[in-house]
Formats: C-alpha cells, sequence, structure tokens
C-alpha cells in the first residue's frame, strides 16, 4: 500500500514548512491569542458594566462574530482591511495591508468575541465579597478590576483560555483559503508542486496532531496544578 | 524604527495631499515615493510567467518584465532605492488585492478583456494564448462534446471557467466544473483522475504537461474556447500617471529587442526548477505586437505583420 | 475610494445560465443546510454512542471513547477534510480509490462525514458531561429496580441527559453549519463558496459577502428559534432547564 510513497520529499522540505510555516502559523496564533484576550476583556468589561447601550453594542459584537463562519471572515478583512485602513487615516488610496497583518487582525477580531465569553464567564464567578470588599477599602472600579476581580478571573479561566488557544492554532489553518503561507499552505504548495499529496497530508496531520496532543496534555496538568480549592 | 518613520511619512504626506491644491505626484507614483516600496503581485504556478522555483522565490516571463518596469519607476521617481515587496496572488485574488493597495502591478498570466477593464486596467500585451484543455490520452476526449456529463476542472476566477461554464450551458454538456484554487491543484486532479480535462490557457497547459512526471500520457485539445486572447501586466483604473511610466516601459522592452531575449530565455531554453525546455517559437501576431506594442483587449487586433 | 458599488447585481443573470446571481447564492444555501444536516445527524448518532461508551463502567469502552475524542479533537478540521477527500482514495486499493474519485458529489459526501465526524467527538464530549452531571442517585435506583445497563440508559440516563444538553447541542448545531463553509478546500459550494463565485465572475466583492452574511445571520435566528421551541416542548415541568 505504502509501495508508490515518497516519504523523503518529507525531509526534503522540512526547512521550508518549519521555518515558514510553522514560524508563520505559531507566531500568529501567539499574537492572536493576545490580542483576542485583551480585546476580549475589554468588550466582556462592557457587557458587566451598568451601561445599558455599552452592553448592548459589545453583546451584538459577541453574537454577530459567533454566527459567522470562521472562513468568511477571512474573506471580510482581507478584501476590508486596506479601505478601513483608508477611511481611519484618511488616505486618498487604500493602505497596503499584508497578509500577515491582515489575518492577524482577522483572528484577534474573530477570538475576541470567543475570549470575551470565557472572561464573562470568568468575572461572573467570581464571589460578590470581593469587589464588595474592594470597594469596602475604598479602592475605585478601575484598581478593583486591576487588582482584584481580573487577576483572579484570569487564574480561573486559565485552562478554558489555553484551550481555546488550541482551537486558534488549528483555526489558523483556515488562512488556506487565501493561499497564505500557513503550515498547512507550505505542505500544500510542496505537496501540489511534487505532486505528493498524501505524504505532505498525512505529515500535516501528524504535526498538527501531536502538538494539539501535547499542549491538551499540559493544560490538563495544569488544570489539576492551579484549581482552587474552595 | 524605519517603518514608523515611512509610516509617519506616508500619514504626514496623506494629509499633506488633501490640503494641498496641484500635487506633482499623484495616486500609484506617489505612494510609490512616499513609502519608497513597490508591491509585485506573483502567481505560484503560471510556469513560465510567475512562479515559484525549488527555493520557494518568483521567477518567471512576466516577472522579469516587471522588474524592468521598477527599474523604470525608479529612474522616473529619481529615487536612490526602490524596494520590492512580494506578495503572492491567485487568479480569484489578484483583482481586490490589485483594487485595494495591496498590490500595485500584478505579474502574471491574467487575460486582458473589456469585461476586466471595468475593474482594473492593462499595460502592453506580453502574450498571446487561446484557451484549450487538457485530458489523459487514455480518456479519448476528442473534442469540446466529448466533454459531455464528464468531471471538468478549471481554475477560479479565471476567463477560462467563465469560458467553460458558458460553453456547458450553450453546448447542454451537462458537465460537472469543479473550481481549484491554482494551476498546479487543478492540473493535479486530472493526474490522480479525479477530473477527466482541465481546462486553460493552451501555453499554461503545455507548459504543465512538460514538468508533469510522465508528459506522454497527456494530450491538449486541438479545440478551443476562445480565439488567441492577450496577457497583460494589470494595474490599477484612474492612475494615469503610472500607467504611462509603465507603458512606456513595457513598450521599451518590446522595442528594443530585449523583448525577444526574455522570451527566448524563458520559451526557448531550459527553464528552473527541473531545467525543462518548453521550445516554443515566438507566434507572428506576438512578433508583431512586440514591434507595435499594444495594451488592446480585443482578440482580433493582433494580426501578424504583414 | 475607487471600489464600484452595483447593488443591482443580484437581478443579474449569473454566467452559469442558473438564474440570477442571487439565485446562485440561494443554491449555496441549500447546499449549507443540507450539507449541514446531514453532519449534524451523523454527529448526533455517532456522539451519542462515543458519549456512552465514554461513562460506561468499563475501562475498555472508556479508552475507546477517549482515544476516538482525542483523535477528532486534535487535528483541525480542514486537515481532517483533506484526509478524508486526497489522502483516502489513494490508500485504497485502485479500484476503489477511483470510483470514490468520480463519485458525483463527492465534495457533498466527504464534507456531510467529515464534519459529522469532527463533530461527533464533540456531541460525545457534551453528553458526558450531561450524564456526568446526573445526581448518582438514578443510577442506582435504576439498577435497585432490576434494569439492566442497556435499560438504565435508555429509559433512565439518556432522557434526561439530553434535555440537560440540548442548550449547548444547540450551539454545537450553529458550529456544524459554520464548519460547512471549510467545504469550499475541497470543492462545496456551499453559501460562502457562492459568495465568493459571485464576488469572483461579478468583481462585486462586497456585495457578494453582505449577501452571505446577512444569510447566515437569518439562518442562525432560524436554528436559535426552532431549538429553544423544541426546548420547550421536551421540558419536563418542574425540573432544570428553566428559562
Amino acid at each position: 500500500m505504502f509501495a508508490n510513497f515518497d516519504f523523503d520529499v518529507i525531509r526534503r522540505s522540512l526547512g521550508y514548512l518549519f521555518f515558514d510555516g510553522m514560524t508563520f502559523t505559531l507566531t500568529l496564533t501567539a499574537l492572536s491569542a493576545l490580542g483576542g484576550l485583551v480585546f476580549g476583556t475589554a468588550i466582556a468589561l462592557m457587557r458587566l458594566s451598568g451601561l445599558k447601550l455599552l452592553g448592548r453594542i459589545a453583546g451584538i459584537y459577541v453574537d454577530f462574530m459567533r454566527t459567522l463562519p470562521l472562513v468568511l471572515v477571512i474573506f471580510w478583512f482581507y478584501f476590508l482591511v486596506p479601505y478601513i485602513g483608508q477611511w481611519l487615516t484618511g488616505a486618498s488610496r487604500p493602505i497596503s495591508v499584508g497578509a500577515f497583518a491582515s489575518s492577524l487582525i482577522t483572528f484577534v477580531m474573530f477570538e475576541a468575541a470567543y475570549f470575551s465569553e470565557i472572561m464573562r464567564a470568568g468575572i461572573q464567578s467570581i464571589s460578590r465579597g470581593q469587589p464588595a470588599a474592594a470597594q469596602a477599602l475604598g479602592l475605585t472600579y478601575r484598581q478593583t478590576m486591576r487588582y482584584v476581580v481580573l487577576p483572579q478571573a484570569f487564574r480561573n479561566m486559565l485552562p478554558v483560555l489555553l484551550t481555546q488557544t488550541i482551537v486558534l492554532f488549528q483555526d489558523t489553518s483556515l488562512v488556506y483559503v487565501l493561499s497564505i503561507p500557513d503550515f498547512l499552505g507550505a505542505a500544500s504548495k510542496v505537496a501540489q508542486r511534487d505532486g505528493r499529496l498524501v505524504e505532505m497530508y498525512l505529515f500535516a496531520a501528524l504535526v498538527y496532531f501531536t502538538i494539539s496532543c501535547v499542549a491538551s496534555f499540559g493544560v490538563r496538568r495544569l488544570q489539576a496544578r492551579i484549581a482552587i480549592v474552595r | 524604527m524605519k517603518r514608523s518613520y515611512l509610516f509617519g511619512l506616508a500619514l504626514a504626506a496623506a494629509f499633506g495631499a488633501s490640503q494641498a491644491g496641484a500635487e506633482e505626484l499623484t495616486g500609484t507614483l506617489k505612494n510609490i515615493k512616499d513609502t519608497g516600496a513597490i508591491t509585485l503581485g506573483f502567481r505560484d504556478s503560471s510556469i513560465p510567467f510567475s512562479y515559484l522555483d525549488d527555493n520557494q522565490k518568483p521567477v518567471g516571463f512576466a516577472m522579469d518584465i516587471c522588474y524592468k518596469v521598477v527599474d523604470a519607476v525608479k529612474k522616473e521617481l529619481k529615487l536612490d532605492k526602490l524596494e520590492v515587496k512580494l506578495n503572492p496572488v491567485t487568479s480569484s485574488t489578484r483583482i481586490p488585492l490589485l483594487a485595494n493597495g495591496t498590490i500595485d502591478l500584478e505579474c502574471g498570466s491574467t487575460t486582458n478583456n473589456a469585461e476586466r477593464q471595468k475593474q482594473v486596467t492593462f499595460t502592453n500585451t506580453h502574450f498571446l494564448t487561446a484557451s484549450r484543455y487538457v485530458s489523459k490520452k487514455s480518456s479519448n476526449i476528442n473534442s469540446i462534446d466529448d466533454l459531455k456529463g464528464k468531471t471538468v476542472v478549471s481554475t477560479a476566477g479565471t476567463t477560462n471557467i467563465k469560458q467553460l461554464t458558458e460553453a456547458n450551458v450553450a453546448r447542454n454538456l451537462g458537465a460537472n466544473i469543479i473550481p481549484a484554487k491554482d494551476h498546479a491543484e487543478a492540473f493535479l486532479m486530472v493526474e490522480t483522475d479525479r477530473a477527466a480535462a482541465f481546462v486553460m490557457d493552451d501555453i499554461l497547459l503545455a507548459s504543465l504537461v512538460a514538468g508533469s512526471k510522465d508528459p506522454s500520457i497527456y494530450v491538449i485539445s486541438k479545440d478551443a474556447f476562445s480565439k488567441p486572447e492577450p496577457y497583460g501586466i494589470m494595474l490599477r483604473k484612474d492612475d494615469p500617471a503610472f500607467k504611462k511610466v509603465v507603458d512606456a516601459a513595457t513598450a521599451a522592452v518590446y522595442t528594443s529587442g530585449e523583448g525577444q531575449k526574455l522570451y527566448d530565455q524563458w520559451f526557448m531554453a531550459k527553464i528552473p526548477p527541473k531545467g525543462l525546455n518548453l521550445n516554443t517559437p515566438i507566434g507572428p501576431e506576438l512578433k508583431a505586437e512586440f514591434a507595435k506594442p499594444s495594451d488592446s483587449p480585443d482578440p482580433d487586433s493582433y494580426k501578424p505583420a504583414m | 475610494m475607487n471600489y464600484h458599488w452595483n447593488w443591482h447585481i443580484f437581478l443579474e443573470p449569473n454566467p452559469m445560465g442558473t438564474g440570477t446571481y442571487l439565485d446562485m447564492l440561494l443554491s449555496g444555501l441549500w447546499l449549507t443546510i443540507g450539507t449541514g444536516l446531514a453532519a449534524w445527524i451523523i454527529a448526533l448518532v455517532l456522539g451519542s454512542i462515543v458519549g456512552v461508551l465514554r461513562t460506561l463502567p468499563s475501562r475498555a469502552a472508556s479508552w475507546i471513547g477517549f482515544a476516538y475524542v482525542e483523535f477528532f479533537r486534535n487535528m483541525p478540521l480542514l486537515v481532517q477534510l483533506f484526509l478524508w477527500f486526497f489522502v483516502l482514495p489513494e490508500l485504497l486499493p485502485r479500484t476503489w480509490g477511483l470510483w470514490l474519485k468520480q463519485l458525483p458529489h463527492a465534495p457533498f459526501y466527504t464534507a456531510a462525514i467529515g464534519i459529522g465526524l469532527f463533530m461527533s467527538a464533540r456531541v460525545a464530549e457534551q453528553l458526558r458531561a450531561g450524564i456526568g452531571s446526573l445526581p448518582r442517585g438514578q443510577k442506582m435506583a435504576a439498577t435497585a429496580l432490576g434494569l439492566n445497563t442497556v435499560q438504565t440508559y435508555a429509559y433512565v440516563l439518556l432522557p434526561m441527559a439530553f434535555r440537560i444538553i440540548l442548550p449547548p447541542l444547540t450551539s454545537e448545531f450553529i458550529n456544524t453549519i459554520k464548519n460547512t463553509a471549510v467545504a469550499i478546500t475541497i470543492g462545496l459550494l456551499e453559501l460562502t463558496g457562492e459568495a465568493r463565485s459571485m464576488q469572483e465572475f461579478s468583481f462585486q466583492v462586497f456585495e457578494a459577502f453582505t449577501a452571505a452574511t446577512v444569510m447566515y445571520l437569518l439562518l442562525n435566528l432560524v436554528i436559535v428559534t426552532a431549538m429553544r421551541l423544541i426546548e420547550r416542548a421536551v421540558a419536563i415541568p418542574g425540573y432544570i432547564s428553566g428559562k
């Protein structure tokens, strides 16, 4: 069954696959996770603030992003971001945005919706006593959030946040639809150039599987260690 | 550091432009001067016009012509240094990416036709080719009508898939048309028997067949879906200053004999990555066009010299 | 902005000869719904089996369930679709491989099965959580009454577990519909794919994608409303699953 296959093609293209493809994927994952977390926390705070209008806007944003397929969002941002840049900076023509920047913006905006739901659950899970005590001590809203609520929420939700990051890692493969050179895109390019679909796709599947498995295992260990005994 | 400085300069220039009345440079030329960079769009597998060699670097006939244009732009703007950025495009992303400013010139195998000229514009033609299909000799598909009921693949966003779709309706072929992301993927579908035929410009088909594992099992049809149509390098519409520079540069390349030299280099000699020789001598229509460059979208306007 | 707007594009005839561009998008919508439903049914059936397997007392069954879920959860959906579509036919004996490759509507079957399997792992996890959240007394009472394992699951545990996980199952169903968009990479022309085709033929990028976005929003609304009605219909009076 495996007689016709040339697994050597994997060895020959390892450099390209990992230095170009995997670096793109991992960098995109890391930066999107950070950006998404920051933006998502902001959205969560907007929803939980007492202000109705802010809460509404945040709610609509989250529902909107969660209804659309990621593929469609990727298309939207790839073609739209330069026009937004033009509008924001008042330039005379659309701003040139590279593939990486466009993907980064897409994933930050998209994942922020999911991260915001996780952070919202985290913030709401903190007992009322905490912000009440903070208020009694005379801390302002900002100080309460910064020193009391958010650190605890973050710690509680860390396993879920990391799991969502693993999902994000897998989702980055979708930039394939725009021929953007992430890990899967690189494997695909080699596969099509040399006609070695089976070898390259099996290898790509194996790599994704290994990384995700190891990461999930790590998250489970982490969860066991930081679980707060109540 | 340098990037933010350039970006700030671009911003300042942009704001400055919106206030000042008569500016010397406009549009793309202005952008290039402000940012010190020009972005070229290249293809993955449009051999030998624009494709990736073994080191994943874009090379090709159209790429070389584009680099000559870049030299001309650099001279025109009197720049010491002009950074050339390369951005991959596919048949379906090339026009939106040109329109939204991601690329300044698309260097590939794009057909110049009147419909596309509603969204973009083209410079002088660099090739003429007709739409044909390739299939395995064993499938015995000898004419377009033999495609009845079969699975046919073409690349998304091309004139070829449009012609195929129209022919499918007009001739009642009932063929199942699959769009592929790029030419290599489409050809692979024929190679793995997933599709019976691949419809594409005949020069691209010839290159793909020549570079395949066993060229002798394929045959390119005699039937064509269209007359030989012109390829042109694409640029944004409504930017006459930039078009003037690009047109002048390409005309200079073709009329000076350099065009013929580049042609021979890519069509009559060994090309990367496998050292294939396509052995396609220059056609009389193209030779006439090189002598008198034209950016007309009308296939009938390209006639051999008398 | 040098983009030329043209909202009338929807009423213009499409080059496929099948009517207007709007018809093209609607045919994509039907395909999205069809693929989504097919995948969801597969996901429910397989997911339930695996979910039950994971909660069985037998260690072997539990391990099989665990391996199944981990396998489908740790690979991106796109990679899984590629494996089913491109790799599987090459690994089979030549005649079977050829038959698979030349099957009409191959992308539809591959997408439905591929997405179905991917989602089944998530359904299994939800069901496991649902069964796990039931009071242990339920199972003990069933054993006390003399029911065997199959009867316990069929008459006592599963009815309650499914009602409990109905809300998360709704979001998994919506996820299934969203995941059908990934199938454009194997040539399935569902809604996102048709929007892309429309963009390629007519160059009206934003109109095409706006239409697709609106359709997804409407679809979402319909599904959420329908599931809410189902929830209300099967709710057991005086029990959980409040509003």
